[in-house]
């Protein structure tokens, strides 16, 4: 309990990764197998619910300070975690903590917790360990039997450290940790020898872990009719989620990012719902928020992304389903030669064996006899909660990276706002020495004075660019920035609010981070205003309307 | 008759002797705790501080503000009233307040510890009827350790930080907490740099003989020859700001008694957070509030409700005194929200918002 109280206290005092990864190494390195296993236990996010009822501790504090229920609860309101309000309530005490192990802590006082019966033996059991140990000790195993044990780091990261430790690729780590893990000696030392699994037969497993590169659509901007005759084309929505590759296997499935990050724990239904599909199946497609057969906002979905283990409430709370778009593997064979219009129907062949409501599902198919009809569909793109329409070749196979030609993401036109430009800051690489980066503004509250101007109004950020001006305009602008400099804030310019711009931006949603409440993704500026006055641009309440109307298209049904 | 000590809007007054204490607002004479902004407010006639403290306190009033100095533990006379100053323990030259008339003694805390602390005389409970304290720390979390034990901790972290050749950064109350820590902590380890907020005080603890290590500007010459190696002690108020980023690769710590509770150090986007209050702890409270003798206790300044609440339920007649400040006193964590950095999620290139 010492050893892994103190890689707590480490991985709690840094904000850096490499930092908290190189503890975990060094503790995995140190510690005896039962207690590697527990500590894995714990910093994959798994938990042992239901230990003890959150008013045996209270009762137990309350016995142990003689301090009213009332201010118990007054401190944990002003510290906001009830494990760690237990730890500064109790009194400092001055006798040696006792020698106990992690493993022992687990199985003869958090284990035997859930067994004993009358509260009274569990209150005791409570405020022995809690004499047993040191403060922060306390807060540890606090933390543990609230079911509120975090130290900021995802599985990737910890299996990142179990592959230095075992001197594996974190591929392989991965592999071997998915399926069915007991925190147990046994079962540890597994994760660390591969146990006779015998990871090199065959192709290797950590191959067969590994997702596939992942093709990538590009923006279309000429014409659709410049791409030949439409029944060349498969035609789906363009969704607003989180690309990733599943690949379901005998012992395990893993669900990989764009970003080659392991999300598997983030979307158990998922993983769970692919256990329908033949083992050694790999499918490519996009993880919506997806209720009542449409997707709910991308931020919903973000709420899900880099969460270690989901709690249950979150299920139900923010549904999530894989939109399966293409099959990459069959069988364990290797589909990307195929043309795109035989693995469509591979994948239609896999997805109807699974129950209706799973949440695997297939990408719906849009049929288009003419562009025309194309762009009807693209034009219905808000109404579907969709980013536009994809085009694939029918007859292409499943390319590496950005090869162009074959697939294509046509998207609506993004919303737009006037904004004033109010602060600036260079930029880097090619643009260096020029003030490229800005940082635009809308008014507080709408002109009052009639044109007047001067009625106190201010200029809320909403935004940052870098893109969208000309050359010849970025360097008209950086000269009136030059000129126009009201302050310097280290690198920042605080400039005139002067030149208005259109920004262009593919969404909008709240946020408390911002001093908007409100936060635009992706924005650029789509055109220069130069008959705009700065009086002209827009105010927070257009952007806070669009925020409403688009929250409403999205949960109309709640 | 009006009580000896009444709440006005401008602060507490007597009546009897026709003189504030701590007003917010300008008045004829006022009787000043200590120096900090929320305890001594520009504008008023005279003032009356301890002598041990007017260095400080013109620092913050002005050249020519009328301040008249007295030792501890002296009375002097205004009108009927007998009026003396007692060691407060929470700063250089801060005092309670005691005033006695007619035989009734009242007592105001102002700020203050019972922790030692270098940089000012130790507190001294004032035997009195009435004893208005301050609750900044009222609450049963909040319990210190020993200065030693912080201050050991601390000079640890500045040694880890240099073998990592990484600046320590820490960030201190401008006046009081920074004079205390540049006092108690090891000037051996390393070159010291104090922020021109903390540097303008330095002068006053000169000529109040308090001893303090050699400390250097952040001049850039020795700001780039000292990354690595220096301690630099700045204000809350430069948490993010780029005076910070000329240090070079660092590490960040708070010292103020917030930080016992671990989501205020994360909001504050430090690395570490040590407990180190200028302000009195629950324990020192109640035991303060015996040792005072007092029969009834005035609760300013903090966590009013809770701590005249527990004092009325253990049999001690407690009631509150609004102050027009925060409840949360000098030792404020000011977070803005943009300060507040999510550096446990990685971001997804989804996330490309405005960062401010
Ligand atoms: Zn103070
Ligand atoms: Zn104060």
């Amino acid at each position: 309990m010492q050893r892994f109280t103190q890689l707590f206290i480490e991985m709690d005092r840094t904000k850096r990764t490499s930092e908290k990864v190189a503890a975990m190494e060094r503790y995995f390195r140190e510690v005896p197998s039962e207690d590697a296993a527990w500590a894995l236990y714990f910093l994959s996010g798994r938990k042992l619910k239901r230990l003890v009822p959150s008013g045996i501790l209270h009762d137990a504090i309350a016995q142990i300070t003689s301090l009213p229920e009332w201010i118990i609860s007054e401190s944990y309101q002003s510290v906001g975690d009830f494990a760690e309000t237990l730890a500064l309530l109790f009194p400092q005490s001055r006798s040696e903590p006792a020698t106990i192990t992690l493993s022992q802590l687990v199985s003869d006082r958090m284990l035997r917790l859930r067994s004993i019966a009358a509260s009274k033996n569990q209150r005791a059991l409570i405020l022995q360990t809690w004499n047993d140990l040191d403060s922060t000790q306390r807060l540890v195993f606090n933390k543990l039997i609230t079911s509120n044990f975090r130290v900021g780091v995802t599985q990737t990261l910890v299996i990142r450290a179990l592959a230095v430790v075992a001197d594996v690729t974190p591929a392989i780590m991965a592999h071997r940790f998915a399926g069915t893990w007991e925190p147990t000696a046994d079962s540890y030392a597994r994760l660390m020898t591969g146990g006779d699994r015998g990871d090199s037969a065959g192709p290797s497993i950590g191959d067969l872990a590994q997702p596939y590169p992942f093709y990538l659509a590009h923006p279309l901007m000429q014409p659709p009719e410049d791409l030949g005759t439409v029944n060349d084309w498969q035609i789906e929505w363009k969704y607003d989620g989180l690309r990733a590759q599943l690949i379901h296997r005998e012992q395990s499935t893993l669900i990989w990012s764009r970003g080659d990050e392991l999300i598997s724990g983030a979307f158990p239904e998922i993983a769970e719902a692919a256990a329908d599909l033949p083992p050694n199946t790999v499918l490519d497609g996009e993880i919506i928020a997806w209720e009542d057969d449409r997707p709910l906002p991308f931020a919903l979905l973000q709420r899900r992304i880099n969460r270690k283990q989901v709690e249950a409430a979150l299920w139900t709370d923010v549904p999530v389903a894989f939109i399966a778009f293409d099959v990459l593997e069959e069988n364990g064979n290797d589909l990307r030669e195929q043309p795109l219009v035989d693995r469509r129907r591979k994948l239609d062949e896999l997805l109807s064996q699974l129950p209706p409501n799973a949440s695997i599902k297939p990408a719906p198919l849009l049929s288009a006899r003419t562009w025309s009809d194309l762009s009807q569909h693209r034009l219905a793109s808000r109404e579907h909660s969709v980013e536009g329409v994809m085009l694939k070749r029918l007859s292409s196979t499943y390319g590496v990276g950005r090869k162009r030609g074959d697939w294509w993401k046509w998207k609506i036109d993004p919303y737009t706002v006037d904004a004033v430009l109010i602060y600036a800051q260079g930029g880097s690489g090619r643009r260096s020495g020029l003030f490229t980066d800005y940082t635009f503004g809308v008014w507080d509250r709408p002109d009052e004075s009639q044109g007047n101007g001067g009625d106190g109004r201010e200029l809320v950020p909403v935004a940052k660019a870098y893109s969208g001006l000309t050359d010849d305009e970025i360097r008209q602008v950086d000269r009136f920035i030059r000129r126009n400099t009201i302050e310097k804030r280290g690198p920042v310019r605080i400039v005139k609010p002067e030149l208005v711009f259109e920004l262009a931006f593919e969404a909008i949603q709240p946020s408390n981070r911002h001093k908007a409440g409100l936060a635009i993704r992706f924005p650029r500026m789509n055109r220069w205003r130069t008959d705009k006055k700065p009086e002209d641009a827009d105010t927070l309440e257009t952007l806070q309307a669009l925020l409403r109307s688009t929250m409403r298209e999205n949960r109309e049904e709640r | 008759m009006p009580e000896l000590i009444q709440q006005t809007e401008r602060g507490l007054y007597c009546e009897a002797g026709d003189f504030h204490i701590d007003p917010w607002q300008p008045v004829d004479r006022a009787v000043i705790t200590h120096a900090h902004s929320d305890h001594a407010r520009w504008g008023s006639r005279a003032y009356l501080a301890a002598a041990g403290g007017i260095e400080v306190l013109r620092s913050r009033l002005g050249p020519d503000a009328a301040i008249q100095g007295i030792p501890f533990n002296e009375s002097i006379g205004m009108n009927d009233v007998r009026v003396s100053l007692h060691p407060a323990g929470h700063i250089l030259g801060s005092a309670q307040v005691r005033v006695e008339y007619q035989g009734e003694v009242w007592g105001i805390s102002g700020d203050y510890k019972l922790q030692t602390d270098p940089t000012c005389d130790a507190f001294e409970p004032v035997a009195c009827h009435t004893f208005i304290t301050e609750s900044t720390f009222g609450l049963p979390i909040y319990r210190w350790k020993g200065p030693e034990e912080v201050f050991d901790e601390m000079n640890e972290w500045w040694r880890e930080n240099q073998e990592r050749r990484r600046t320590s950064i820490i960030y201190a109350y401008a006046l009081g907490k920074a004079q205390r820590i540049l006092a108690s902590i090891d000037a051996s380890i390393g070159p010291i740099i104090v922020h021109g907020a903390i540097a303008r005080f330095l002068g006053a603890y000169e000529a109040a003989r308090i001893k303090l290590p050699p400390t250097h500007p952040a001049d850039p010459e020795l700001v780039k020859s000292t990354r690595g190696t220096a301690l630099v002690i700045a204000p809350p108020s430069a948490v993010n700001s780029p005076w910070l980023r000329k240090f070079g690769r660092q590490s960040s710590a708070y010292a103020s008694g917030w930080m016992q509770v671990r989501g205020n150090r994360r909001r504050a986007n430090v690395d570490r957070g040590f407990v180190l209050s200028d302000h009195v702890d629950w324990d020192g409270l109640l035991s303060t509030i015996r040792a005072t003798g007092a029969h009834t206790i005035g609760v300013t300044h903090g966590y009013t409700d809770q701590v005249a609440r527990y004092l009325n339920e253990h049999g001690i007649n407690a009631r509150i005194y609004h102050t027009r400040f925060s409840d949360r006193g000098e030792e404020a964590l000011e977070p803005d929200e943009s300060e507040i950095n999510h550096t446990d999620t990685e971001d997804t290139e989804k996330n490309k918002e405005l960062d401010s």
